[in-house]
């Protein structure tokens, strides 16, 4: 030993570096299942994809289902409310989203989204024919008023975005997919 | 004990922090400082290793509780679908499950070591005794798990179990109600389980603590069980025992993992996989193998002594075989600690050993013809050892000369094996 230069790695500093890499992989591999158990399991994820039929919608009701725990709107629109919606200039917006990146091209009569405030979490009213629909004549959420207008955009209120559109295809013209 | 710490703080903050809390100094003064005999052998592992397997329990069992419902609806199904869906559920559970045998493996070897090297003797009589209410809680914690499955196997068990209390005279059934909660073991039975299930590793924790500080204050035994003079006989815990310990660790979960990821039923009964019916008692009833010995002493009383008749003698004497343990270090008044001194102990405690090994398996074999009588012959024995045995031997046994010192017995080994090798060597050259 008393020959060996200093900076020399030695036998024994190689044996005790790859002791402590491999100790340390095998604690990272021995602690993550106990950490991915929390993650949403099987069950969960098998209930993460829905089909909603839309063929009983009449045009001007809306409907909820529910998808992930969530409540998801869709709306049969009127030609009426897709007009209103088309005409907002973009400048008028509090998160500028033009009417066609709201819907499928071919089936903008649906509007699909999942129906939780961006503010703080709670359901917005304007499913039920009777229930507010606040200045934009869409939805409203009355725990902090903010205002979704008829493509379910924030125009007033606290809410920083619009209403989330879920990813979804058309299965059929009446059958979607969610998730 | 306090002053073998060589902690002197030079960092302002670790000092102010230190006469205000001495944290680092306690740890480093019982965790890495700690005097150690020098001659403690690969028996003296186990209390590390059980330290392990207990956080393997709490932590497996906390993970556990997130996804098991207490519901005698769902309990059974929450099970599989831990082990189904859950993410690495698989595992997670049957680490606790195999974790729990594991436990008892590393307690019995830990138990059987204070057995032979007279650990229980003055000055760690409370450290004995401590340990002696950790096994005790450790039995308590086992059933009351085993019962959540809420397979055939937990249901019935839990109703024998609970039943072994309406053998007290008058207030048998009354108590027998209170602890089920009902008239069977029913839904209540499985909620107060489940909680105490969830209380009792903590208190096991507690105990442990106190363990620990009951075997600080004495320091560890030896295989020679000469106590320490002088800090020749002693190495400091840190490197020397916490690198044993950790080694042998890495060994015990080899066998640990192995029944994990291969055999995780295999310590169990198929009987629990079939949902838990009130109407239908499986064909037969065993518990788990770590209970084993003490479920063949109940079945071995089968006749009645005086007034008390045989369902409350076995209970006595279940409840007896660990009871008895308590008052081992006034049974044996044997000065000598070690067995490796003793020469009349050594075949009468590997007797013991070998005896509770065939109690194990009779407590598995039906209680018929030459297996109650083997179960009658072994309980005699487990008695006697304790009650004849001993307090005997520590009149006529003349031990053999004890070292005068630690280092003086390592030492004699050393120049034995020296004059071996001169022998040898001796030889090899005519």
């Amino acid at each position: 030993m008393a020959t060996n230069v200093k900076n020399d790695p030695t036998r024994r500093d190689f044996l005790y570096v790859t002791t402590a890499a491999v100790g340390a992989v095998g604690a990272a591999a021995a602690v993550w299942p106990l950490i991915d158990q929390m993650n949403p399991d099987a069950t969960v994820k098998a209930l993460a994809v829905i089909e909603a039929d839309l063929s009983a919608i009449e045009v001007g009701q809306s409907v909820t289902f529910k998808w992930r725990g969530q409540p998801i709107f869709i709306r049969h629109r009127t030609a009426a409310e897709i007009e209103t919606a088309k005409a907002v200039p973009l400048e008028d917006m509090i998160d500028p989203q033009t009417d066609a990146e709201r819907v499928i091209a071919g089936h903008e009569q649906w509007l699909v989204m999942v129906g939780i405030c961006t503010h703080l979490g709670c359901v917005p009213l304007g499913q039920k024919p009777d229930d507010l629909k606040g200045d934009f004549n869409g939805w409203f959420c009355p725990c902090h008023g903010s205002h979704y207008d008829s493509a379910g955009r924030i125009r007033k209120g606290p809410a920083p975005k619009n209403l989330l559109v879920p990813p979804y295809e058309f299965m059929s013209d009446t059958l979607v997919k969610i998730g | 004990m306090s002053s073998h710490s060589n902690y002197n703080p030079t960092n302002p903050v670790e000092k102010w922090f230190d006469e205000r809390l001495p944290l680092i100094r306690f740890s480093k003064e019982h965790l890495m400082d700690f005097p150690t005999p020098k001659n403690i052998n690969y028996w003296w592992t186990m209390g590390a290793v059980l330290a392990i397997v207990l956080v393997v329990q709490i932590v497996t069992g906390i993970i556990l509780a997130m996804h098991y419902v207490p519901n005698i609806e769902m309990a059974f199904d929450s099970v599989e679908h831990i082990r189904r869906n859950v993410n690495y559920g698989r595992i997670i559970q049957g680490t606790h499950a195999v974790g729990a045998s594991m436990f008892f493996f590393a307690v019995y070897i830990h138990m059987f070591r204070g057995l032979y090297y007279g650990s229980y003797k003055a000055p760690r009589e409370i450290l004995w005794i401590l340990g002696v209410i950790i096994f005790l809680l450790m039995m308590a914690t086992s059933f009351l798990g085993y019962t959540l499955p809420w397979g055939q196997m937990s249901y019935w068990g839990a109703t024998v179990i609970t039943n072994v209390f309406s053998a007290i005279p008058l207030v048998g059934t009354p108590i027998l109600e209170f602890l089920r909660g009902g008239f069977v073991v029913d839904n209540p039975t499985l909620n107060r389980f489940f909680s105490l299930h969830y209380l009792l590793p903590f208190i096991i924790a507690a105990v442990v603590a106190l363990h620990i500080w009951a075997l600080h204050v004495p320091g560890n035994g030896n295989p020679t069980g000469v106590e320490v003079k002088s800090n020749a006989d002693t190495i400091p815990f840190h490197p020397y025992y916490t690198m044993k310990d950790l080694f042998v660790i890495v060994v015990f979960f080899i066998p640990f993992a192995w029944f994990v990821f291969f055999a995780p039923d295999i310590l169990g009964h198929a009987d629990n996989y079939i949902r838990a019916n009130p109407f239908v008692t499986p064909a037969h009833i065993v518990p788990e193998w770590y209970l084993l010995p003490f479920y063949a002493m109940l079945r071995a009383v089968d006749f009645d002594v005086l007034f008390i008749n045989a369902k409350l003698g076995g209970v006595i004497v279940m409840f007896g075989s660990i009871l008895i343990l308590m008052v081992l270090p006034w049974l044996d008044k044997s000065k000598t600690r070690s067995g490796n001194y003793r020469p009349m102990f050594k075949p009468f405690f590997w007797l013991f050993v070998l005896n509770f090994l065939m109690l194990m398996y009779l407590g598995a074999q039906v209680a018929e013809g030459i297996y109650v009588i083997l179960s009658k012959v072994g309980t005699a024995y487990y008695f006697g050892y304790f009650l004849i045995v001993l307090p005997i031997l520590a009149r006529i046994e003349t031990p053999k000369p004890l070292p005068n010192s630690i280092s003086e017995s390592i030492l004699d080994k050393h120049e034995a094996k020296a004059a071996k090798k001169i022998q040898i060597g001796g030889e090899g050259n005519e």
